[in-house]
C-alpha cells in the first residue's frame, strides 16, 4: 500500500475509526465476532449498558457499514459485517503488506 | 493463498554473510526490524525484547515511537547457517497487559538461496487458522493509538469496500 493511498483511506475510513473508537463498541464487536449474531436483548446482557445505549452503539457502527440487523421472529439480530472486519482472507492480505514494509527496511539495511 | 500462510519473496543485492547476520544477530535483526534485544538468537530458547524505532526508515520510526519500549516477545526455532532462520510469535499481540502465552503461535520462517547477484530471500508466516477469530477482532479493533492495527483497520477498511 502506496502512502497516497494510506491517506485516501484514512479520508475515507474516518467513519470507520471513529465507529471502532470507543470501549463499548469494541466490546459489541468482539461479541458478536465471537458469538453473533446477537439480539439487542443478548448483548446488553450482564453489562452495564442498556438496551437504549447498545442500540445506539450498534447504530453507529451500522452507520460505518461494520454490522448488519435482520430481522428474527419478533426481534432484530445484529451481525458483523464480516467482509468489513473478520474475513480471515483480507486479514493476511494486510499482515502481507506489513511484511512488505519490512522486506523494505531489510533491504534499505543490507543493500545501503 | 489460503488464510493461513503467508509467503514473501524478494531479492537481496548484498553478499551472502551480510544477509545471514542480518537477520540472524539479534542486534542487526532488531537494528531494521525495529527492536532491541539484550542476548543473542538461540534455536529453541524465547528471547523478549523492546520496540525500539528502527533506523532504517525515518516515517517508520516516527510512526513506532509512541510503541517505543513494549515488549517483543518471540521464542526463536531454527537457526541453520546459513540458509534458515525461524521463529514463533503472537501475530495479533497489540492489547498492553494482555497474556498471550496460553494462544496459538504462528511461525515465521525466512530462507535465503544464492542467486547471481545476491540472495534470494523467501519468509512464510504459517499457522493464521489457529488463531481465535474472537482475538483476531479484538485486535483490529484495540484502540491504543498504534500504528500496526491502524494500518490493519484501514486495509480492512480498503478491502470491505473495494472487493
Amino acid at each position: 500500500m502506496t502512502r497516497s493511498s494510506v491517506r485516501r483511506a484514512a479520508d475515507v475510513g474516518a467513519p470507520v475509526f471513529a465507529a471502532l473508537g470507543d470501549a463499548t463498541r469494541l466490546q459489541v464487536v468482539a461479541r458478536l465476532s465471537a458469538h453473533g449474531p446477537l439480539s439487542i436483548t443478548r448483548l446488553a446482557e450482564g453489562g452495564d449498558v442498556t438496551r437504549q445505549a447498545v442500540t445506539k452503539h450498534l447504530q453507529v457502527l451500522a452507520s460505518a457499514c461494520l454490522v448488519t440487523s435482520a430481522r428474527a421472529g419478533r426481534e432484530n439480530v445484529w451481525r458483523l459485517e464480516r467482509r468489513g472486519l473478520d474475513d480471515a482472507r483480507q486479514v493476511l492480505d494486510v499482515i502481507s503488506r506489513e511484511w512488505d514494509a519490512t522486506i523494505g527496511r531489510l533491504k534499505a539495511y543490507v543493500e545501503g | 493463498m489460503t488464510s493461513d500462510r503467508i509467503e514473501k519473496q524478494t531479492t537481496l543485492r548484498a553478499p551472502v554473510a551480510r544477509v545471514w547476520s542480518a537477520i540472524s544477530n539479534a542486534q542487526e535483526f532488531g537494528a531494521w526490524f525495529g527492536v532491541t534485544f539484550d542476548g543473542p538468537f538461540v534455536a529453541g530458547q524465547r528471547i523478549v525484547g523492546r520496540i525500539t524505532p528502527t533506523t532504517v526508515d525515518p516515517e517508520v520510526a516516527a510512526l513506532q515511537a509512541p510503541h517505543a519500549g513494549k515488549p517483543f516477545d518471540i521464542v526463536v526455532d531454527r537457526i541453520e547457517a546459513p540458509r534458515l532462520f525461524s521463529f514463533r510469535w503472537h501475530p495479533y499481540a497489540v492489547e498492553p497487559g494482555v497474556d498471550y502465552s496460553a494462544e496459538p503461535t504462528t511461525l515465521v520462517t525466512f530462507e535465503l538461496t544464492a542467486i547471481e547477484g545476491g540472495m534470494r530471500l523467501v519468509i512464510t508466516e504459517t499457522g493464521f487458522d489457529a488463531i481465535p477469530l474472537a482475538r483476531r477482532a479484538v485486535a483490529f479493533t484495540a484502540n491504543d493509538g498504534g500504528w500496526t492495527h491502524q494500518a490493519r483497520l484501514i486495509g480492512l477498511y480498503v478491502h470491505g469496500h473495494d472487493s
